[in-house]
C-alpha cells in the first residue's frame, strides 16, 4: 500500500503530543503587604523603561507577604497586564490569595521558597557541563534601533555594535565588541552570575537578573570605557575592565 | 539582468525624492538605461520634481491592477534618452501595492533591458515603506545630520537586514550606501548638526556621499529639474559625484568643510 493513501489510522493519529518545557520568566516577589506602594512603584519603573517587559509572561511570588491579610491581588493583576506583563500564575500565597488568582485565571504553582528560586540557574549551570554545552549565540551585524536579539539558554556576543533603541538579551552574559548604546538584559531568567561585557558603555538601559539600571545621562564615570557589569548582592555594579 | 535600488530613510523630508530624481537621472547620463518608480502612491511628487506631471496618465497602481499596461504608463524622460518614470497614484493609499503586483512589474522593467530601477520610498516604518525596499539589490539610505533622523535610518538598516526578499531567502544581504544630505558645515562646526564621521560611527555602512544644504535644490525642483542638471548648483555637483562613486570612480568628498566666505564678504562682515 502505498504512503498515500489514507489508511484509517490516520484518524487516530496523534493530533497532539503533551511535553514539559523549561522557560524563562520573570518573578515578581512581592516584598511588602503594600499593593499600593508596590503598583506605584512598578509603574514608576514601566514608565522609566516602557518597553522593558512588554508581553513578557510573569509569576507572582507571594512568600513574603504570606501573613499578611485582605492584599488586593486582583488589583496587581489588572495593573501588570495594563501594563503590557503577562501574569500567569502565582507562587506560595494563602489559601486567600491564591482564591483571588484561580478567580482572575491564573496557574497556582507548587509551593517553594525563594533560596529554591535563586538555585535554578546554578542547576542549569551544572546541567550544562561538558555534555549539554550550549555554544553562544554569535551575531556579527550591528544590532540596531527596533531590532531584538535574544541568546536563549546561552550567551550572546556581538561582533558590532549594539545601537540606541536596540535590545540584546540572554538567559547566559552578553558580550558587546562595538559600542553598547541600546539596551542589555543578562540573566534574564534569573541568573544572577550572568555579567555583561562591553568595550564601550553607552547604554540606555542594562540589567541582569531583573535587577536593572537606566542610563539617563550616559554615567559620567564609565562613559564610553570597557565595562563589565556584574551583580554583587543583588545590586549592580559597573567596573572598568 | 537590473539592479534595484531603494532610496530609502524613515524618516520623512529629508531629500529622498530629490536624491531619486538626480541619482536617476545621473545613471541615465551616463548611458545607463534607468527607470524611476514612484512609491508614495498617495503623495506623488517624483513627477513633479521630474517636470513632467502633466504627461500623466496612467500610473503604477493601475499597471499592478492590469488596468494599462507598461508602455502606457511610464514616461519617457524628455531631457535624456535612457530614462522612464512610473508615476504614482495620486487617488489610492499604499495598500494598493501588493507584493505579487510590485514584482510583476519589476520582471516587465527587467525584460525590458532596464539595467537600474531606482525605487523612491515612502517615508515611515509600514507598508509603503517596506515594499519599496523588499526587492532592492542595493540601497540609498537618506540622512539628515540630526539624532531623529540617524535614529530612523538605523530602523530602517535593521529591517533591510531583516525584512528584504534578500534576508528572507539567505542571500547576499543588500548592499548600504550612505548619503548625508542638506549637510551644512558651518552648523556642523557650531555643534548644532551632527558631523559626518558621528553619522559613519553611527551607522556603520560606507558613505557614498555628502549632499550640501543648498538653495539650488528647491528652485530646481519647483522648475521640475532635477537638480543634477544645474552645473552650478553645489548640490546637483555633490550629485554627480555621488552616481560617479557608484558606478565605481574614486572621488574625494567635497563640500564637506565650511564654504570660505569671500575677500568682500569678510570685510563686510
Ligand atoms: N540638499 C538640499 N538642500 C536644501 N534643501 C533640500 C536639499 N535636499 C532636499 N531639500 C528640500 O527638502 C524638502 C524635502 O525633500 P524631498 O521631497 O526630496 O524629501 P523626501 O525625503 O522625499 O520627503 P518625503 O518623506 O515627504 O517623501 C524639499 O523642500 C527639498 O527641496
Ligand atoms: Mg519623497
Amino acid at each position: 500500500m502505498g504512503a498515500l493513501h489514507s489508511s484509517p489510522d490516520d484518524a487516530a493519529a496523534k493530533a497532539f503530543e503533551i511535553k514539559g518545557g523549561l522557560f524563562p520568566l520573570t518573578v515578581l516577589r512581592l516584598l511588602k503587604d503594600n499593593i499600593e506602594e508596590a503598583s506605584r512603584q512598578i509603574e514608576e519603573l514601566l514608565r522609566k523603561a516602557p518597553d522593558f517587559f512588554t508581553g513578557a509572561p510573569v509569576i507572582i511570588d507571594l512568600k513574603p507577604i504570606e501573613n499578611a491579610r485582605g492584599t488586593d491581588l486582583t488589583g496587581l493583576i489588572t495593573l501588570l497586564q495594563r501594563h503590557s506583563l503577562v501574569p500567569i500564575g502565582v507562587r506560595n500565597g494563602t489559601d486567600q490569595q491564591r482564591q483571588q488568582a484561580t478567580a482572575a485565571g491564573l496557574a497556582l504553582l507548587p509551593y517553594g521558597d525563594g533560596a529554591k528560586l535563586r538555585s535554578i540557574p546554578e542547576d542549569r549551570g551544572k546541567s550544562r557541563g561538558h555534555k549539554g554545552l550550549s555554544m553562544s549565540r554569535i551575531v556579527s551585524r550591528p544590532v540596531r534601533s527596533g531590532q531584538q536579539i535574544y541568546a536563549a539558554g546561552t550567551d550572546l556576543i556581538v561582533l558590532a555594535a549594539v545601537n540606541a533603541g536596540a535590545e540584546v538579551l540572554a538567559d547566559g552574559s552578553i558580550h558587546v565588541y562595538g559600542p553598547l548604546r541600546g539596551r542589555a538584559l543578562a540573566g534574564i531568567g534569573g541568573q544572577v552570575e550572568a555579567r555583561i561585557f562591553c568595550r564601550s558603555l553607552e547604554a540606555e538601559v542594562i540589567a541582569i537578573a531583573g535587577v536593572y539600571r537606566v542610563l539617563e545621562e550616559p554615567d559620567a564615570q564609565f562613559a564610553g570605557q570597557q565595562v563589565q557589569v556584574y551583580l554583587s548582592q543583588g545590586s549592580l555594579m559597573i567596573e572598568s575592565v | 539582468m537590473a539592479t534595484i535600488i531603494v532610496v530609502t530613510s524613515g524618516k520623512g523630508g529629508v531629500g529622498k525624492t530629490t536624491t531619486s530624481a538626480a541619482f536617476a537621472m545621473g545613471l541615465a547620463l551616463r548611458g545607463h538605461r534607468t527607470a524611476i518608480i514612484d512609491f508614495d502612491v498617495g503623495l506623488r511628487n517624483l513627477d513633479l520634481i521630474m517636470g513632467c506631471e502633466r504627461r500623466v496618465v496612467y500610473d503604477f497602481v493601475n499597471v499592478i491592477n492590469g488596468e494599462a499596461n507598461l508602455n502606457q504608463a511610464l514616461i519617457k524622460d524628455k531631457r535624456v534618452d535612457e530614462l522612464y518614470i512610473l508615476p504614482a497614484s495620486q487617488t489610492r493609499n499604499k495598500d494598493a501595492l501588493t507584493s505579487e503586483g510590485v514584482n510583476k512589474v519589476l520582471s516587465e522593467l527587467f525584460e525590458r533591458g532596464f539595467e537600474y530601477i531606482v525605487c523612491d520610498s515612502p517615508a515611515g516604518i509600514e507598508h509603503g515603506a517596506f515594499i519599496a525596499l523588499y526587492f532592492a539589490d542595493e540601497a540609498l539610505i537618506v540622512t539628515n545630520p540630526e539624532v531623529s533622523s540617524v535614529r530612523d535610518s538605523d530602523r530602517i538598516l535593521g529591517i533591510l537586514a531583516s525584512k528584504s526578499r534578500r534576508a528572507e531567502n539567505g542571500a547576499e544581504p543588500i548592499k548600504e550606501h550612505l548619503l548625508v544630505t542638506r549637510y551644512d558645515p558651518s552648523r556642523v562646526n557650531s555643534g548644532d548638526m551632527l558631523a559626518m564621521e558621528d553619522i559613519t560611527d553611527i551607522l556603520g555602512i560606507p558613505i557614498l556621499g555628502v549632499i550640501p544644504e543648498c538653495p539650488s535644490v528647491l528652485q530646481a525642483s519647483n522648475s521640475g529639474v532635477p537638480v543634477i542638471l544645474e552645473d552650478s548648483s553645489r548640490a546637483g555637483q555633490a550629485y554627480t559625484d555621488i552616481v560617479g562613486r557608484f558606478l565605481g570612480e574614486n572621488l574625494p568628498h567635497r563640500f564637506t568643510t565650511p564654504e570660505k566666505r569671500g575677500f568682500l564678504k569678510r570685510l563686510f562682515r
